[in-house]
């Protein structure tokens, strides 16, 4: 009767297969076989302490805070036990501080031995208050010290990096930092020096004086993970409190992403932010990109004012309700043709960041004027949009400015990136994860240099090669994300990466077949005709799943919301059926049946005279493909109309500036590269919000979508995306709408393939001329094919010429977000040229010595370094800081996969 | 080496109190060098052991009784025999398929220890032997001695004696036509006391700082390089070519049931004359005495180390105590490596006890927290004590600490360093006392009182 329950209690239900049972504080617990016993504690709810314990680094047990008694077999093991490295066992008995004294006095002393060196500091750390040695040593530590010892002290606090400060007296040596360098980020430049009570973290310059420092991009995360306020930030030390800060939830705005942060704030401005925790995107890591650079929202360049230039040519401070009226009038007359202003004209000085001198396109305008009017407005929204903002300007485009002249990719692009996308991107939700880039047996990266420009990425396809994933790279060198994830290079020629992916390595190709096999395509595919046709090829033969990578985190929500010349919101292509749809859900009797000219074909008609308007987004001029097309088309243009937050190269050239939020003070969502929408609320809300107590230097700006809704009301047109929430709810109910076979990605060679359309840079051939008078048929970037090292060898006579360059950007070089943030720029990876050993013979090249980097358009001085590049093939980084701004490869009239030239230190000094 | 001298010339003695094994060729004429070595007999054992198959040698010396002579006291043929060897007729996988190491730990560092050093300088080709043997048995093709770096006199000689062993073809491929190949690389370590761990050692031999491993897994599976690595002392491999020739029941005429074997007892301190006496286990501290001329000056023996500074120190007492695993250990010590350190009735046991706290606070490795944090606060203790400026409230401080320390820290390190302090208090508590008793206040709350004005 009473029995048969007591019985099944003693023995308990079934064990679950791979699973063990055991008894910890008296509770019976079933946990998997191999978990270590200080995670089973935490799914029972008891708290462990420990220091050197992180959920996702290899188990040290250097710190022994988390000892506990363990008993096996009915006998009590001799010593207690570190919870962080033994794993569960079948009948288990384990006592923590809770039940056992013998536990409860280990982990007392050890809090003891932790704080005997220790300083004092806690009333001036930044740890103070958020500090788990704190913490834990309430719970854990005695009242009072017995050490009357002489401290061990250390000259405080010590730089390993512009970024990042040890200050070692607080180091409790956990060696989380080093952990994570060595096994996450893959960045050994930390390490444990010296020994006993003088064992310090150190970088080779802290050890010898000179040396790398702590080259990571990664290195916040150590920082955030230092269970004691060891590592600082630089820019955040001894600025606030924990305690004094608000923390909300946001998204990583500053790549594709979309990492989970949490931005910490007071007084109207962000003083931090940190990793957020999303196991499945970025577990609980970041790049120092995301982590440092927020001080953009402050910085002395915003605008927070409506901008109307005047008839004295200069732009005054305005209303809104001004500035939209005149926006909205001028925007009209252009879109009709009928413009009305005299052009107070671009008398100003326009900043040219390359050596090209002015160029005579006024006198060009001039002669220009029997020509037939300019009509229309072309829209260039920039690649950082939220999904509703992306979506409010598609629908700007096509309803207030009749147009599909939109494109938001504000880099090289094709109309083959657009085949592609249409294809393989456009409205097709959740695709490859990070989960499944783990999982993966086989990975490809095309054309993207992952640690450079996806850095969460690359965290996840270390972390998955580590676990055996076999990560391959097309490019052109061993670069560091190369080594760090397995070392697998598949080396080409810069522009041969199309005859490269059709002529895989055997067993690369027959890899990519097995199941779960992803090809991850960078933007920079545009760059190379044919490549993305290659990769959807790839794609077909081999039935891997391919990716899309772009570098700006809102370039897929850009795809999606129908910010695209030939794709309307949510995949559906400019035919009649989606425009019909798309029409009567709008409340619109037409949409426009032309598909749209993309941002170089935009910018082109601008200059000449074609378009009269130009709606501009957050866009630098500088990352465009053809910087002095698009300063010559700024300047062309009757009407430019931009939307910044900042003052940027655009600013001159407009007529009507409104200024927009960023993204700390407006909701939105990010759509990341796999298709994952990233929500975030309101940072901080400048008109004070349900928290009611912002102060400081906020100012009230509105999201985009807010901007040009009451912009195009201004225009008799309804957008309804007053709030982002509207605006998502709408483009929610339009849905998806992908045809069922797509187009094919039509390459330079099919014979469908529009005209002017693969161009990722558009120079005359006079420029060329004027650079090169060696000769055009160096400029004949199509025909290039993978490198026969023994033919280039043979055919290259020239011993300046036959030079191709392979090029992508770095993770930190300067860009518009990356204002005010000096100790975030120190850390950057100082731009280099890279060329082969046998090349810098050739060109009698030496390693750290200047070099000179020629385009059409001038010329860029960098250190020179030899990697493995193939034969006459040089690398360079495409964008670079100089203390006279940011200049691009592009600028200079180079591509990836064209030619260049390279010349010795121009002064002859060799070190 | 008195003692060896006089008994190593005649023959083995059952009833002689010496019994030169390893030490029998110490005082020839160039010992070191593999012409002398040859001349008595060396690397006969060798062609034996090429002649018998790997698993039979195993478990010869699993029957011998060897255990490890570097302190541990663990069988010597069992460690051999965790070693995963492919099964007959069968494709190994896991660690069985890698290739298997051996390394011999001659980072002879321990305080008051000096036998691997002497016996890799007198005769360095019975190691060498040894290890062409082990490597035979456990089916090793790359044999690494890790040798403490400040010993460059025997880096060289081993250096040396390893180019002869290559010259006379028992080292290099196909080792007298039998097929096997071996490679000797002789390693000098960079000075670390923590690289006699063997995982720290592994390390430090991989290249990387030399810090303990997490344990499982056991070198025996992931060693060297990640593969399966037999670690042992200089000592307990220069004994295996003797086994193999003399056979496991000799072996076994000498020392204890569970401890069997003849053993280098290194006598230091105040003794008559000093050195290497090699006898059984379970040899006394007596006999011992006896050997070495007895105590020097005829000053009373106060207390010594059975084993180096990591054993607790024994007392006049315990003169009587067999010197072999179960002995020590009985008599609340551990046999150590039998560095017999002999302190007579001039020393003061808080100063010795100071010093050798010292010792361990330099060379903790800074891993763990208990090792590091406390070797630094004892010390401090202990100086300030030594100094006169300790109250009785240290010692109590120094025994909880040292209770904190023990079975906490992540290695044996932390618990050897504590040994000298919990042993030296237990016996000579008084003298500690004795420190304090000028010392009524503590010199901080001394200060404070100054500071504040209080005393005025």
């Amino acid at each position: 009767m009473t029995q048969a329950p007591e019985k099944t209690d003693a023995e308990g239900p079934p064990i679950r297969e791979g699973h063990v049972r055991l008894t910890i504080d008296d509770q019976v617990v079933d946990a998997p076989q191999g978990e270590l016993i200080i995670r089973t504690c935490e799914r029972l709810g008891i708290v462990v302490p420990r220091f050197c314990d992180h959920p996702l680094l290899d188990p040290a047990g250097a710190c022994r805070q988390c000892l506990v008694e363990v008993e096996m077999g009915g006998r009590k093991m001799p010593k207690p036990q570190a919870s962080c490295t033994m794993t569960v066992a079948q009948d288990m008995v384990v006592n923590t501080q809770m039940t056992s004294p013998v536990a409860d006095k280990a982990q007392q002393g050890v809090m003891e031995l932790l704080l005997i060196n220790h300083p004092l500091d806690c009333p001036i750390c930044d740890k103070g208050g958020e500090c788990p040695l704190q913490n834990q040593a309430m719970s854990s530590g005695r009242a009072e010290s017995r050490f009357v010892e002489e401290k061990r002290t250390f000259a405080k606090p010590l730089p390993i990096s512009d970024e990042v400060l040890l200050d070692r007296e607080r180091c409790v040596l956990c060696q989380r930092c080093t952990r994570f360098s060595r096994q996450i980020a893959g960045d050994q430049f930390i390490e444990l020096l010296e020994r006993g009570a003088h064992q310090q973290i150190g970088t080779e310059e802290t050890a010898f004086g000179e040396g790398e420092d702590f080259q990571s991009y990664f290195s916040g995360n150590t920082i955030q993970i230092c269970p004691v306020g060891a590592l600082t930030s630089a820019s955040y030390r001894f600025r606030s409190r924990p305690f004094d800060l608000v923390s909300t939830a946001g998204v990583a705005e500053h790549d594709s992403s979309g990492a989970a942060v949490r931005r910490d704030w007071r007084r109207g401005a962000v003083t931090r932010v940190l990793a957020g925790d999303d196991p499945e995107v970025n577990e609980e890591w970041i790049d120092d990109k995301t982590r440092f650079a927020f001080r953009y929202a402050q910085a002395a360049g915003r605008i927070t004012r409506p901008l109307v230039r005047g008839d004295d040519g200069e732009l005054h401070e305005a209303s809104w309700t001004d500035a939209l009226e005149r926006a909205a009038s001028l925007l009209v007359a252009a879109r009709d043709g009928e413009v009305v202003s005299e052009a107070p004209s671009q008398t100003l000085s326009v900043r040219n960041g390359t050596s090209i001198t002015e160029d005579s396109g006024d006198s060009a305008d001039d002669e220009e004027t029997e020509r037939e009017p300019k009509r229309g407005v072309g829209v260039l929204p920039g690649g950082r949009l939220t999904v509703e903002d992306a979506y409010a300007y598609a629908k700007f485009a096509r309803l207030a400015l009749g147009t599909n002249d939109i494109d938001a990719r504000a880099r090289a692009h094709s109309g083959e990136e657009l085949d592609f996308l249409a294809a393989h991107v456009a409205g097709t939700g959740l695709g490859v994860t990070y989960a499944d880039l783990e999982e993966a047996s086989t990975v490809l990266t095309v054309a993207l240099e992952v640690e450079e420009e996806a850095p969460v990425v690359f965290l996840r396809l270390r972390k998955a090669a580590r676990q055996g994933t076999a990560v391959h790279h097309l490019g052109q060198w061993s670069t560091p994300a190369v080594v760090k994830t397995g070392g697998h290079l598949v080396a080409c020629a810069p522009g041969g990466e199309p005859a490269a992916l059709d002529a895989l390595p055997d067993a690369l190709a027959e890899a990519l077949t097995r199941p779960g096999a992803v090809v991850l395509v960078g933007e920079r595919a545009a760059e190379v005709p044919g490549l993305y046709a290659a990769v959807s090829a790839l794609a077909g033969r081999s039935g891997a799943k391919v990716a899309w990578i772009p570098r700006r985190a809102g370039e897929r929500g850009a795809v999606d919301a129908g910010a695209l010349p030939t794709l309307l919101p949510g995949g559906r292509p400019i035919d009649d059926v989606a425009r019909a749809q798309l029409a009567s859900t709008w409340g619109v009797t037409e949409l426009p049946a032309t598909p749209g000219r993309d941002a170089a074909a935009i910018l082109r008609a601008a200059a000449a005279g074609e378009l009269a308007g130009l709606v501009v987004g957050g866009v630098e001029i500088a990352d465009l493909p053809d910087p002095v097309l698009a300063r010559e088309a700024l300047r062309a243009a009757d009407v430019v109309v931009s939307l910044e937050q900042a003052h940027s190269e655009v600013t001159p050239y407009a007529d009507v500036v409104l200024p927009v939020a960023p993204v700390v003070n407006k909701s939105g969502t990010f759509r990341n590269w796999e298709g994952r929408d990233r929500r975030f609320a309101t940072t901080i809300d400048p008109s004070g919000g349900s928290s009611g107590r912002v102060g400081g230097t906020a100012a009230i700006t509105l999201p985009d979508c807010r901007v040009l809704d009451t912009l195009a009301v201004e225009m008799d047109v309804d957008l309804f995306t007053q709030t982002p929430e509207v605006a998502a709810a709408e483009l929610e109910r339009l849905g998806v709408a992908r045809p069922a076979r797509p187009a094919p990605v039509r390459g330079p060679d099919h014979p469908d393939r529009p005209e002017g359309h693969h161009a990722a840079l558009v120079v005359t051939e006079e420029e060329y001329l004027v650079a090169t008078p060696a000769g055009l048929a160096e400029v004949d970037v199509v025909s290039v094919v993978e490198v026969d090292d023994e033919e280039r060898a043979a055919t290259t006579s020239d011993a300046d010429g036959g030079l191709r360059l392979a090029t992508w950007r770095q993770l930190l070089d300067g860009g518009s977000l990356l204002v005010d943030e000096p100790e975030l720029a120190g850390t950057a990876r100082p731009p280099k040229i890279r060329v082969s050993t046998a090349t810098a013979q050739r060109l009698d090249l030496h390693e750290d010595d200047v070099a000179t980097l020629a385009g059409p358009r001038g010329e860029l001085h960098l250190e020179v370094e030899l990697a493995d590049l193939p034969v006459d093939v040089v690398w360079a980084p495409a964008r670079v800081v100089e203390p006279g701004g940011a200049v691009t490869l592009a600028g200079l009239g180079l591509t990836h996969g064209g030619p260049v030239r390279v010349t010795g230190s121009h002064d002859g000094s060799q070190r | 080496m008195d003692g060896t001298a006089r008994a190593g010339r005649g023959e083995f003695v059952v009833t002689d109190p010496l019994t030169p094994v390893l030490t029998k060729h110490w005082l020839g004429p160039e010992s070191w060098t593999l012409r002398h070595y040859t001349e008595l007999g060396g690397y006969e054992a060798l062609t034996t052991a090429l002649n018998t198959p790997a698993d039979d040698l195993i478990a010869l010396i699993k029957d011998s009784g060897l255990r490890g002579r570097g302190g541990a006291g663990f069988p010597t043929g069992m460690k051999w025999s965790f070693i995963p060897q492919a099964k007959p007729g069968e494709e190994p996988t896991g660690p069985a398929a890698k290739p298997k190491y051996l390394v011999i730990n001659a980072d002879e560092g321990e305080p008051g220890t000096c036998k691997d050093v002497p016996l890799m300088m007198a005769d360095p080709h019975s190691l060498i032997e040894g290890c062409i043997i082990t490597s035979w048995a456990i089916r090793a093709h790359y044999c690494a001695i890790y040798v403490r770096g400040e010993v460059v006199h025997c880096v060289r000689r081993l250096h040396a004696a390893v180019r002869e062993a290559y010259e006379a073809g028992h080292l290099g491929r196909d080792i007298h036509g039998t097929g096997f190949d071996l490679d000797i690389v002789v390693h000098a370590g960079a000075g670390a006391y923590i690289c006699g761990e063997e995982t720290a050692l592994l390390d430090s031999l991989e290249g990387r700082r030399g810090q303990p491993r997490l344990k499982p897994p056991f070198p025996a599976t992931a060693g060297l390089y990640a593969a399966p690595t037999v670690v042992n002392n200089v000592e307990t491999i220069a004994t295996v070519p003797a086994i193999v020739s003399g056979g496991k029941d000799w072996f076994r005429t000498m020392g204890r049931e569970r401890s069997p074997g003849p053993k280098i007892f290194s006598l230091s301190g105040h003794v008559e004359r000093p050195g290497q006496y090699e006898a059984p286990l379970g040899t006394t501290l007596r006999e011992l005495l006896d050997l070495a001329g007895g105590m020097s000056g005829g000053i009373p023996l106060k207390f010594w180390t059975p084993g180096g500074s990591s054993t607790p120190l024994l007392t006049a007492e315990h003169l009587d105590v067999p010197l072999d695993f179960e002995g020590a250990t009985e008599a609340g010590s551990m046999l150590g490596t039998t560095a017999l350190m002999i302190f007579n009735e001039t020393v003061s046991v808080p100063w010795a006890v100071m010093k050798w706290t010292e010792f361990y606070e330099h060379e903790s490795c800074g891993k763990c927290t208990p090792c590091r944090e406390g070797c630094y606060w004892l010390a401090g203790i202990l100086r300030r004590m030594v100094e006169g400026h300790g109250t009785e409230a240290d010692i109590d401080t120094l025994l909880d600490v040292c209770d904190n320390v023990l079975g906490r820290s992540f290695c044996a390190l932390g618990d050897g360093a504590v040994s000298p302090i919990t042993s030296g208090i237990k016996y000579f508590r008084e003298e500690f006392v004795a420190l304090c008793e000028a010392q009524t206040r503590h010199p901080e709350v001394e200060r404070i009182v100054e500071l504040s004005g209080a005393s005025a």
